[in-house]
């Protein structure tokens, strides 16, 4: 008896502390955002982000003002590269990011500290394996298919902007653009697009970037306009190449 | 070369060299495998020829018969192959080929194997028809192609009685209202194919294609829902920078009853909402609501459904041919083929507080069309 209860206990007091240590992710975490982390940030955000987008984040001609545009704004534009921006250009380009993990989620807590704004997303929201991937696939083609392309290639829009191939997204990173609408892409926040319908979205680009190509050579599945141009140089120069060596006159 | 082949020529080319050396032509003396002179062949043209080191050279032609048979070798090894790879490899096995990338392992080796099989045996065979069949160029002449002139006689005699006979010629007024028969005889296939299009929807009974394209299920008072989750919105779900894909709430119904997509490609609308500061011009004295712009998915080119929208710049751009709208300037085109602007919906709140159509479209929505003028 005395053993039962014992071991009762031991998984009454495990199932807390499991149920204590996994809820707050470490998402979560960050947007709580000490004291110290927001100054780490502020001091991370002046060296490397205030000679365009301000002393305190107000904006100048060279750059928006960042008050209001949450976590996941910072956490996206700063963990995929694109900001600090390289060069000015018609779009900010995905490079290698410079700054730690750490040193982004400083960052995000400073600029999130200034104004309320969309959080990071949670472990949880961006958790995809229960989501209905037909009904993403339905939504992205409403909602995403027409700039990204049915098949997430991307696609150009205008005046030298485009919008990038998801082949590479993490399901972090399409929820805190889906949420924030970088650059010029709209926002779908959690009003005209729940955060059940954000998840199937991403089961559905998951399932396109794991894709197989059977057959090889998927011409970056731009669909049959790169596969007539192939068909119209490289093979018919292949046909012709052989129509050439039939005629050739034997010696 | 005579364009008659009579029977005496064509006797004289079973007669061999003679025959040929009548017509000019040159036949070398030296060539490993003799020209065929039996019956059926057939002159030689009074061309030049060289021979191929096959004719020439007895080993030659026989290294060339070997590469032949290697040729039709390996292509038998092919379809063995085939066969292994169809049974032995397993379906979903991958494999890694440069260039090629991740591919099915057995899609590959089904695909080479066939296709080299294939191109073996025709590989073969042109190199068997180029090195080792005759190369000469040899004469066959073709019989005259004009009529007899007795048969041209008399094929004219009988249109002439023809004409006489059936009296086109004489009754003057017949021929002419016959003429006009047939000249009116298609008429009706035109109506029909101007028909054509089904109007099963009782709503629309009685109405001409250009009404049916210039109106919408659009009507004041009709909410405005979400495509995608069907579900109604409030002005305030809409972000400034974010963008809808709207349906009017009873598009469900319009397709069950309809049984097609018409509706759902007439009444598609996107929703943005910018800065009220930022919009230059709208169609219609406040058909916006606090931002809240509504306009045609439609694109006014060719009805491609474009909801490209780039929500610093305002542009919407039609990924199909490049048309670009700005929805800041009354859905104006500023770049591309549209000859018309993005049609605007005039939008409003009902009581309880969601965003509703105020009226239809005051234009049609969609590619130009014959009546549209």
């Amino acid at each position: 008896m005395g053993l039962v209860l014992l071991l009762l206990a031991l998984g009454v007091v495990g199932g807390v502390y499991g149920v204590a240590t996994t809820t707050p992710s470490s998402a979560d975490a960050a947007l709580v955002g000490d004291q110290t982390q927001i100054e780490e940030g502020r001091r991370l955000y002046l060296e490397g982000c205030s000679s365009c987008h301000g002393l305190n984040a107000e904006g100048a001609a060279s750059g928006p003002t960042l008050i209001g545009v949450g976590a996941a704004s910072v956490h996206f534009q700063v963990a995929t590269g694109r900001m600090p921006l390289a060069a000015p250009g018609a779009q900010a380009p995905v490079k290698k990011d410079i700054y730690s993990s750490e040193e982004v989620l400083a960052m995000a807590a400073y600029i999130a500290s200034l104004a309320p704004g969309p959080a990071i997303p949670t472990a949880e929201q961006i958790d995809y394996t229960d989501a209905d991937v037909a009904e993403g696939g339905v939504l992205f083609r409403i909602n995403c298919a027409q700039c990204h392309q049915a098949a997430g290639q991307g696609g150009a829009l205008t005046q030298g902007k485009y919008a990038p191939s998801l082949m590479e997204a993490s399901p972090q990173e399409i929820y805190e653009a889906m949420l924030t609408g970088p650059q010029n892409m709209p926002i779908f926040n959690d009003k005209t697009l729940p955060t059940e319908e954000k998840q199937a979205v991403i089961a559905y680009i998951m399932e396109l970037q794991e894709a197989p190509s059977p057959g090889g050579l998927s011409l970056g599945r731009l669909g049959p306009v790169v596969e007539g141009l192939f068909l119209w140089t490289a093979v018919f120069a292949a046909l012709i190449g052989a129509a050439v060596w039939i005629g050739i006159r034997a010696r | 070369m005579s364009s008659d082949l009579t029977p005496s020529d064509s006797a004289a080319t079973g007669d061999g060299p003679s025959a040929e050396l009548a017509h000019g032509g040159v036949r070398d003396d030296r060539l490993a495998r003799p020209e065929y002179s039996g019956p059926g062949a057939l002159p030689l043209a009074a061309i030049d020829h060289t021979p191929r080191r096959s004719d020439l050279y007895p080993k030659a032609a026989r290294r060339v018969e070997r590469q032949i048979t290697l040729m039709f070798l390996l292509s038998m090894l092919m379809a063995v192959l085939f066969v292994i790879g169809y049974v032995a490899i397993d379906v979903g096995a991958e494999i890694y080929i440069p260039v090629l990338g991740t591919v099915g392992y057995q899609n590959l080796v089904l695909g080479v194997t066939f296709g080299l099989g294939v191109f073996l045996i025709g590989a073969g065979a042109i190199q068997w028809a180029k090195k080792l069949m005759p190369d000469v160029e040899v004469v066959q002449d073709r019989h005259r192609l004009q009529s007899d002139p007795a048969e041209t006689v008399k094929a004219h005699d009988q249109y002439e009685r023809g004409k006489e006979e059936s009296g086109f010629a004489a009754y003057r007024i017949m021929r002419r209202t016959l003429i006009g028969a047939l000249a009116l005889f298609p008429i009706p296939l035109v109506v029909l194919v101007r028909d054509m299009w089904v109007n099963d929807d009782p709503a629309l009974a009685g109405m001409s294609p250009a009404e049916i394209l210039s109106e919408t299920a659009w009507t004041g008072g009709l909410r405005i829902v979400i495509d995608g989750s069907l579900a109604p919105l409030r002005p305030e779900d809409i972000p400034v920078g974010g963008l809808v894909s709207g349906l009017p709430e009873n598009i469900m119904e319009i397709q069950e009853e309809t049984h097609t997509l018409n509706e759902r490609g007439k009444s598609a609308i996107i929703l943005v909402r910018m800065d009220p500061g930022d919009i230059r011009a709208q169609q219609g004295a406040d058909w916006d609501y606090q931002g809240i712009l509504a306009y045609s998915k439609i694109c006014t080119h060719v009805g491609c459904p474009i909801a490209l929208y780039e929500h610093r710049t305002h542009h919407l751009l039609c990924p199909c041919h490049q048309s670009t709208f700005d929805l800041a300037d009354a859905g104006n085109v500023i770049f591309g083929p549209a000859a018309r602007r993005m049609p605007q919906l005039p939008i409003t709140v009902d009581e309880e507080g969601f965003l509703v159509a105020a009226s239809d479209f005051a234009e049609p929505v969609g590619a130009s069309f014959w009546e549209r003028g």
